[in-house]
């Protein structure tokens, strides 16, 4: 296992003016579970194999340990990664597909047949090892995938790119938590890459969100989800995203559309982009007191209630708790520690 | 409730007239011959089994047999290994792909008989480039005379021309193979031989059962370029078996014989296909029944 | 109206589609819910005409269309990847269909516009697929389906390869389209919260047979069914088994009391069958059950946790609101409402009529 740094890496593909990923410095600790969060096309996916070595970068290091890895081939790197679409050698049994990384390195029988049965209990299939690798469905092939990641005791780092995309909804609750289990137990390094907002903060302590080529905040999933950094950060995670909505600031109260809203801490912003950032989570109904607003649309989806509102021009998202009424005319109500500031985009520091 | 549309047949019929007038009426006089006897003037009488045992015990044919199997054993054994590895070092993307895959083409597009031509005039030690050559580097090469030689040249012959044929298979079979295998056995530290042992071969596996099939099809059945380079000479050396039937049937007129021979030829052809077919599908016959052909869900 | 009637198929010794009726309306949206190999593409394949049922009958507006092709058909389908002319413009690739069947290039123009309005596709008639991204291609191949103006619209899975993000855009839009259309809309997906946001009917499938159809919240909240109650839940519905002895329900395991006010007293086995959200940390009625767990690990998503714990010896999930932290192995008590515990008997019908609920 190791810390991984990435000093100044960037890389443009071939024929190509524009970075897919920009100059980036990052160091990621030993041990740590993070996730590469972002849209498709931003660039996640390149850096995740800069770092195995798939891809050489146009520019930078990747040190692991504060050893330079730029130069080494992704054999000699020493990491395991997991790909979106399951890969099995077809001709192999089940064993022998968790076998194979080991018994290219060379280790010893015993020791291979040990960590294969550990692996296999682990991915719950126990006494399938005999089965023909090509006969598994898409979910076990991706399992056998996954097991060949984490076969390896003494790997540098594990990284995942998007690895449950294929499987189905049930199966990936079990197996991320089986991942997170697994990170507990055997304090690997692990980098998760995933457009899946809810993969990424369940699984992740530490999540890097990237939006076209660069990285836009790094942070624990409370504080991507209370202060996003960028308004980009506040929209891309929650389901619905934060609300952001236009807005003017006087003295400690925001204005909207006429409304005073009052912050929580005074704000001394002037000019123009000015931004206020509300999580649908963080706002209440109310049939008497505060903005009042239309509401345009009510979706049920079972576990809350989305109510869509609108605000002269603006749309403003709602989360209600399951079997809350309606009432006829809608105020909503802002959660004021919940509120967020942005100018030109980014986030207002209130508390330094 | 089914609804049958029984003018589907209809459509179907040019093709049955076709195969009937092309394959299957041409198959039945030649089974027609083989249990008879003429003498001339169109008389026929019944032999029964007679021409089959004759030909099944004699010297000719199994001398005949031992020479097509050695050959078609010799063309496998090189072409099969050698159109793979050319394949694989093959580019897999750029400007050389283009080039590569004509330069593999063009031996594929020269007619039988003019191959046969080329290294006729090719190997002759008086005119031909290589003859001369060989000659006057001290090497003592005929092909008239020579059995070894006439052999050499043949199977070189063969391989110039055919091992193309292998090549555009395998290579068609190792594209198809999404880069991300190659990137997870990086990730799983695999060698090159490993990769080629577990990704490459299981992949090539249904495009070499073509190859292997045309390939062998072809050689047990070769007879213009032997015909055309070495005449089935020196001696009977390089008659093989397509030879010594139009010898038998065109040059003695031995019609019963000679047909009793081809059911014989065409069977051998029919029973060597079926092993080659079953050997190397057994594997991925299982796993296909298996992984269930649920392609669609 | 699209009606099928007992319909089955059968590959191998492999039921892909096991006996099966369903009668879609127009202007409905339907959604096929279930795992992968649950039927769904199976069973649109049938509905479209492109592979023939072994069994039963398939009728549109009260006709026969088995063993008509499916070019003869009016039938448009949409898959997960996304699949559109490369070499043609946006405009053509929304035009096909109807150029291909001869409209005059009036009715061609006016129709490609209606449909790019709806979609947004407006700024993009120009461009060529591969210059668009993976949201707009699938958007141009739901264009084209919705040009055609077919009697029925297949949908399977068009999302799956999408982004979350793109995904929550699009399934926003997608129910304001299919009320526009006149035709008949399957829509097939295995992710529950896709058939909560895009509402209609669920059609829940399993292995093959339909386990049960209905308006897709009256079909979420009270499913008739145990399977359909697992299918149309995410994450996973949370079971146990229940003994019913003397009017008391014990855990079949352990024998503990589960105090549940069903009036359904019959003696025998019962599956309590609870949602993740449905769990709580404090009593909010004094008639609340309590269950206590084991946590193993929890899962925090910025305004959620997903605690895993064990209850006896199943593995259970509580969704709950809020960032909440447990220790591995530490003991929790979680608490459900005495009408969000889902009571399903030996035959795995839900028993309904909670003493508080009403009959």
């Amino acid at each position: 296992m190791a810390g991984i740094e990435l000093a100044g890496i960037a890389h443009r593909y071939h024929g190509n003016d524009a970075y897919s990923v920009n100059p980036l410095n990052q160091h990621w600790q030993d041990g740590g579970a993070y996730a590469l969060l972002g849209p498709s096309g931003c660039g996640k996916t390149t850096l995740l194999n800069i770092i195995s070595g798939l891809l050489s970068p146009t520019g930078g290091k990747v040190l692991f340990d504060g050893q330079d890895m730029t130069g080494l081939r992704t054999e000699q790197r020493n990491i395991a990664q997991v790909f979106q679409f399951p890969v099995v050698y077809d001709t192999l049994s089940v064993a022998e597909n968790l076998a194979f990384p080991l018994r290219n390195r060379g280790l010893e029988k015993l020791e291979v047949s040990a960590r294969v049965k550990e692996v296999l209990t682990l991915l719950g299939m126990t006494g399938r090892g005999q089965q023909q690798a090509s006969s598994l469905n898409a979910d076990d092939k991706q399992k056998i995938s996954l097991g060949r990641g984490l076969v390896r005791t003494d790997v540098n780092a594990i990284l995942f790119d998007e690895p449950l995309t294929v499987i189905d909804p049930h199966l990936k609750w079990q197996l991320r938590t089986e991942l997170k289990k697994i990170h507990r137990q055997f304090g690997h390094t692990m980098i998760y890459v995933t457009h899946d907002q809810t993969e990424a903060l369940t699984f992740a302590d530490q999540v890097v969100v990237m939006y076209e080529g660069s990285v836009v905040q790094i942070g624990t999933p409370q504080q991507l989800f209370d202060k996003p950094q960028h308004t980009f950060v506040g929209s891309f995670i929650g389901s619905p995203g934060m609300n952001i909505i236009r807005c003017g600031v006087d003295g400690s109260d925001a204005i909207i559309e006429g409304n005073r809203i009052p912050l929580h801490q005074s704000v001394t912003a002037t000019g123009d982009g000015l931004e206020l950032g509300i999580r649908p989570e963080h706002i209440q109904l109310s049939g008497s007191e505060g903005v009042s607003v239309e509401v345009t649309v009510v979706e049920d989806v079972g576990k809350h209630i989305v109510v869509r509102t609108r605000l002269a021009e603006q749309e403003i998202d709602v989360i209600v708790r399951e079997g809350t009424a309606i009432p006829e005319r809608v105020f909503l109500k802002f959660d004021a520690a919940k509120l967020n500031l942005y100018q030109d985009s980014f986030l207002l520091d209130s508390d330094p | 409730m089914k609804v049958h549309n029984n003018r589907a047949w209809l459509l179907v019929l040019p093709v049955l007239v076709l195969v009937a007038v092309s394959a299957i009426i041409p198959l039945m006089t030649v089974v027609n011959y083989s249990v008879q006897d003429s003498f001339g003037n169109n008389e026929f009488f019944w032999v029964g089994t007679e021409w089959f045992q004759e030909i099944l015990a004699s010297e000719r044919f199994h001398n005949a047999l031992q020479r097509t199997l050695l050959f078609s054993a010799l063309i496998l054994a090189i072409e099969i290994p050698l159109g793979i590895s050319i394949a694989l070092a093959m580019p897999r993307k750029g400007f050389g792909v283009s080039i590569c895959l004509v330069l593999m083409a063009l031996p594929l597009l020269i007619p039988w008989n003019v191959v046969g031509t080329i290294w006729q005039v090719f190997g002759r030690v008086d005119i031909g480039l290589l003859g001369y050559g060989l000659a006057n580097l001290g090497v003592d090469y005929n092909y008239t005379q020579d059995t070894m030689d006439a052999w050499i040249t043949l199977i070189v012959m063969d391989v110039w021309h055919w091992t193309s044929l292998v090549v555009l298979l395998c290579y068609s079979g190792l594209v198809a193979i999404p880069e991300v295998y190659y990137q997870a056995a990086r990730i799983d530290g695999a060698s090159r031989w490993a990769i080629f042992r577990y990704i490459q071969l299981p992949k090539m596996k249904r495009v070499l059962l073509i190859a292997v099939l045309l390939r062998f099809m072809d050689s047990f059945m070769i007879y213009t370029e032997p015909f055309v380079v070495t005449g089935g000479g020196p001696g009977n050396a390089t008659t093989f078996l397509s030879i010594d039937l139009v010898q038998m049937a065109v040059g003695q007129f031995d019609l019963g014989p000679a047909a009793a021979m081809s059911l014989i030829y065409f069977l051998i052809i029919l029973l060597l296909c079926w092993i080659f077919y079953t050997v190397m599908t057994s594997t991925t016959e299982q796993d296909a029944t298996a992984a269930g052909e649920r392609r669609h869900e | 109206m699209l009606e099928l009637r007992n319909v089955a198929r059968k590959v191998g010794d492999e039921i892909y589609v096991d006996d099966i009726s369903l009668t879609l309306e127009r202007g409905e949206l339907n959604i096929l819910l279930g795992p992968t190999l649950s039927g769904k593409t199976s069973l649109m394949r049938l509905m479209a005409g492109l592979d023939k049922p072994d069994s039963g009958e398939i009728n549109f507006d009260a006709r026969s269309v088995v063993g008509i092709p499916v070019q003869k058909r009016n039938v448009a389908m949409v898959y997960q990847e996304f699949i559109n002319y490369p070499t043609l413009t946006v405009y053509d690739n929304i035009a096909s269909p109807l150029t291909v069947i001869g409209q005059p290039a009036k009715v061609v123009e006016r129709r490609v516009h209606e449909v790019a309005d709806l979609l947004q596709l407006k700024e993009l008639l120009k461009r060529t697929p591969a210059t668009l991204s993976g949201g707009q291609q699938q958007r141009v191949a739901l264009a084209r389906a919705l040009a055609k103006r077919a009697d029925l619209v297949l949908l399977d899975e068009p999302l799956a390869n999408l982004d979350f993000k793109l995904r929550e855009e699009l399934r926003a839009e997608l129910p304001g389209l299919f009320a526009e259309m006149g035709c008949v809309f399957v829509y097939a997906t295995s992710e529950p919260s896709e058939a909560l946001i895009l509402g209609g009917n669920t059609a829940c499938l399993h292995q093959g047979s339909l386990v049960e159809f209905g308006a897709t919240l009256q079909t979420y909240r009270q499913p008739a069914l145990l399977q359909a109650a697992c299918t149309f839940s995410d994450p996973p519905l949370n079971t146990i088994n229940l003994q019913c002895s003397d009017g008391r329900f014990k855990l079949a395991e352990s024998g503990a009391s589960i105090p549940l006010s069903a009036s359904a007293r019959k003696d025998g086995s019962y599956t309590l069958g609870i949602r993740p959200h449905h769990l709580t940390l404090q009593a909010e009625q004094d008639s609340d059950i309590q269950l206590k767990g084991r946590v193993s690990v929890t899962e925090l998503s910025g305004s959620e946790s997903f605690v895993h714990f064990q209850f006896n010896t199943s593995a259970w999930v509580a969704l709950l609101h809020g960032i909440r932290e447990f220790d591995e192995a530490e003991d929790v008590d979680f608490y459900v409402s005495q009408e969000n515990a889902m009571l399903f008997d030996s035959q795995n019908r839900l028993v309904l009529a909670h003493a508080g609920a009403g009959d």
